[in-house]
């Protein structure tokens, strides 16, 4: 068993473990916030229809919450069984990071949960919204702390390296680095549009089984809305972020673009199968001259090709495609949203067949985000830490017998648990529409 | 005083607290999780109501715990969690079902839900296993052989019974009527096993390590240190004695002293806890690494220390609330 090279199998298994757990906090996050909108809405104009819809999310919050606690303890314990060196190279960074996150954020959102979900009938009105609010807020709060760790790993500012260990010098140049403003608003964007489809397609479901109370209305109208205006926030902020990549992580921006050798003018690439092997890409589909363009603002601006970061640059074909794979949905989602307003706003409701659309696109935010993380991560590749900590080095001395069967074990655990929640949450819509059912509240946590 | 020589010993200290309070917390719902097979179905919806507020707030005591473990002793981090691979990764595993459980035993479809009530009492009773195995293998310093595994099997056996006793102690508390008599009746049962495992445990581990027996054996120690098993003795005496009067009273619809039972098992857990940490202090991989050898930096820890001050506190007051909120008898969960 131990031919299993155990660096390759910590990292599949840190990456399914880190990919499973990213799904539902990228939906809790900004679904604490929408809540927190349904509530206010209700609480302002008494419509019972807020109410309703703020009745049937929550139960898909409470759901979703629960996957991401739980998922999450699982990296508590990996973070040094899969990687030691890590703490011991950065540890006086990652360390009070990790532990202003779970200080500030995770007592303070799990506490309150408890009074959000089953709280109503015990405590004032004013006390249960302002519940929701921490709760909100204290799942945004964990997501800055883990994006500051992420985002100083990538782009490392504010410490000096003193004997192999690294020492802040600035707590504010660590927080603040380069690329931490600019991922954390893509994240939270990406949170808000991951949520605002996931609405969106499950009041569009539930429209198209003729169940169009007056909750489903609001609900369809607020993730339409939302969805149309945050895709082109979000679109402007990736261009930002992509400018961001180039001027400090230029071997992960040559990877994404496909650029082998340094170009003046180099072409958008639409399509391509890069080649590690002869160092080019073949089939290659582009338009001539957009990359430069998009990232260096001129049509003759100079990108740095891979060739210049010999034995230090990313995979480049997983980073690429994943690239593409994020933009591909980034318009799907910009052409949906917007048709799908304009239809609401004409007529108040949409065609069957884009209210279809719409369910088959519920999701859509987790292939987005999933596929933008790829990119950053692997393309940070073959560095854990940039330009201070190789992956390889803080690996783990677990043999990969043990990664190996602990890793089948996860991974067949996930798709069950990921099927179930795709299935309950149209369970439960479906079930929302049924008169004999649509009183039963669920007894749950 | 150095800061490089006492921060670790706050540290370590901090990091107890946070792993005794997950010990009593999240080990009354892993209890009632354990205990949940043996209810009505109706008991089973009361049991869930009992602990559904407070779950996700304990578990974050583990977080916090093995989080502590890691930033502040990250040499141990990597050392105890690489031997308890196996264990941690079972325990996860019943963590992972009894926290998804929860939630899908009342929202999937009516057919599915059975099998989410096994998953959630299989959950908690791996979860709970796999602790107390890793807890023997980490006071045997994680020695190889029969006798050391024979001593870790039991330490499950034993934290297994422990969360029993101390789910059937809130359950008496928390429930009234039929449920509450069944679950005084559990606990009794439960406080049989708890009182062997933690006599067996008490015995087998001085035997195990010379060094903690010297700790506890020499004079004037073992005077100082006699409060510790006598009070524990009594307690296990208190319950033996209470838990039948309490179920004739509460019979005759007397509910008085329905909190006994739970909090004399709230005081056996911390005083086995603090003798446990008594015999392994200051070592933190046992025969291996001192606190003081595995400590993360004095730059860091100061960091982390100054944001405890502040925040813990402040956890510690909203928990309180959190708690008052649902105080009393628990009745039905209801999102409205």
């Amino acid at each position: 068993m131990d031919s299993f090279d155990p660096l390759t199998l910590a990292r599949i298994q840190f990456a399914a473990n880190i990919s499973f757990h990213i799904l539902f906090p990228t939906i809790s996050i900004a679904m604490g916030w929408v809540l927190l909108y349904f509530k206010t809405r209700f609480d302002r104009s008494g419509d019972q229809a807020w109410l309703d819809a703020y009745g049937f999310w929550v139960k898909i919050f409470a759901l979703t919450f629960a996957l991401g606690v739980v998922s999450g303890i699982t990296m508590s314990f990996q973070f040094g069984t899969n990687w030691p060196g890590y703490m011991q190279k950065v540890g006086n960074v990652a360390g009070p990071l990790l532990a202003y996150e779970v200080l500030t954020a995770f007592f303070l959102e799990a506490t309150f949960l408890g009074i959000m979900l089953f709280g109503r009938s015990r405590v004032s009105n004013r006390v249960h919204t302002l519940a929701t609010f921490l709760v909100a807020f204290g799942t945004t709060v964990s997501a800055f702390w883990i994006i500051a760790l992420n985002s100083w790993m990538q782009t490392p500012a504010g410490v000096s390296v003193v004997d192999g260990k690294v020492h802040v010098e600035s707590w504010l140049a660590v927080i603040f680095n380069p690329s931490m403003p600019y991922r954390l608003t893509h994240m939270l964007l990406a949170s808000g549009l991951t949520v605002a489809f996931l609405v969106a397609g499950v009041s569009a479901y539930r429209w198209l089984r003729g169940d169009r109370a007056g909750g489903v209305r609001h609900a369809l109208k607020t993730g339409v809305t939302l969805a149309a205006v945050l895709i082109p926030l979000q679109i402007l902020v990736g261009d930002a972020h992509g400018l961001n990549t180039f001027h400090h992580q230029p071997a992960k921006l040559a990877a994404i673009e496909g650029v082998w050798h340094t170009e003046r003018g180099a072409p958008l690439l639409l399509f391509a199968l890069p080649d590690e092997a002869t160092q080019s890409n073949r089939y290659a589909l582009g338009i001539p001259k957009l990359a430069s363009l998009i990232i260096t603002h001129q049509p003759d601006g100079e990108i740095r090709g891979l060739n210049e970061f010999a034995g230090a640059h990313p995979p480049v074909a997983k980073v690429f495609w994943s690239f593409r794979v994020m933009v591909a949905v980034g318009v799907a989602m910009l052409l949906a949203s917007w048709l799908a307003a304009w239809q609401l706003r004409r007529r108040g409701e949409p065609a069957p067949w884009l209210a279809r659309a719409l369910v088959a696109m519920t999701f859509s935010g987790w292939l987005a985000t999933l596929a933008g993380w790829y990119v950053t991560e692997i393309g940070r590749q073959p560095w854990l830490v940039t330009g201070i900590l190789r992956t390889a080095d803080a690996a783990s001395a677990v043999g990969g017998g043990m990664i190996l069967s602990t890793l089948l074990m996860y991974l067949a655990l996930y798709a069950v648990l990921l099927a179930s929640y795709v299935s309950v949450v149209f369970y439960l819509a479906k079930k929302a529409g049924q008169p004999a059912a649509a009183n039963l509240e669920g007894v749950s946590a | 005083m150095n800061a490089e020589l006492w921060l670790p010993v706050i540290f370590a200290g901090l990091m107890a607290i946070s792993l005794l309070a997950y010990v009593i917390l999240d080990g009354y719902d892993l209890g009632v999780g354990v205990l949940l097979p043996l209810g009505s179905d109706s008991q089973r919806d009361t049991m869930i109501a009992s602990i559904g507020p407070f779950w996700d707030a304990n578990e974050t005591w583990l977080v916090l715990g093995v989080g502590l473990l890691l930033v502040a002793f990250p040499m141990a981090h990597g050392i105890i969690l690489g031997e308890l691979y196996l264990p941690v990764a079972l325990m996860l595993l019943g963590l992972i079902l009894r926290g998804v459980a929860f939630d899908f035993r009342v929202k999937a479809q009516a057919h599915h839900q059975p099998a989410w009530n096994a998953a959630f009492a299989a959950g908690s009773l791996l979860a709970a296993a796999s602790q107390g195995v890793m807890l023997g293998r980490y006071l045997t310093g994680f020695a190889p052989g029969a006798a050391a595994w024979g001593f870790a099997l039991l330490a499950g056996a034993g934290l297994t019974a422990a969360y029993v006793l101390l789910g059937a102690g809130w359950l008496i508390m928390k429930t009234e009527g039929e449920l509450q008599q069944r679950a005084t009746r559990w606990a009794q049962r439960a406080l049989l096993g708890t009182g062997v495992a933690v006599a067996a445990v008490s015995i087998a581990t001085p035997l195990a390590s010379r060094r903690i027996a010297a700790k506890w054996f020499t004079l004037p120690d073992v005077l100082l240190l006699l409060p510790l098993p006598l009070v524990t003795l009594a307690l296990f005496v208190l319950l033996a004695v209470s838990l039948p009067r309490l179920a004739a009273r509460q019979a005759a619809g007397n509910d008085s002293f329905c909190w006994l039972p739970f909090a004399a098992t709230v005081g056996i857990v911390l005083l086995s806890f603090w003798g446990l940490a008594y015999s392994v202090f200051p070592e933190i991989v046992i025969g291996r690494l001192t606190i003081w050898q595995a400590a993360s930096d004095a730059e860091a820890l100061w960091v982390i220390l100054a944001g405890a001050a502040v925040v813990l506190p402040t956890i510690i007051g909203y928990t309180v609330f959190a708690y008052r909120v649902f105080w009393g008898k628990a009745r039905e969960l209801s999102y409205s």
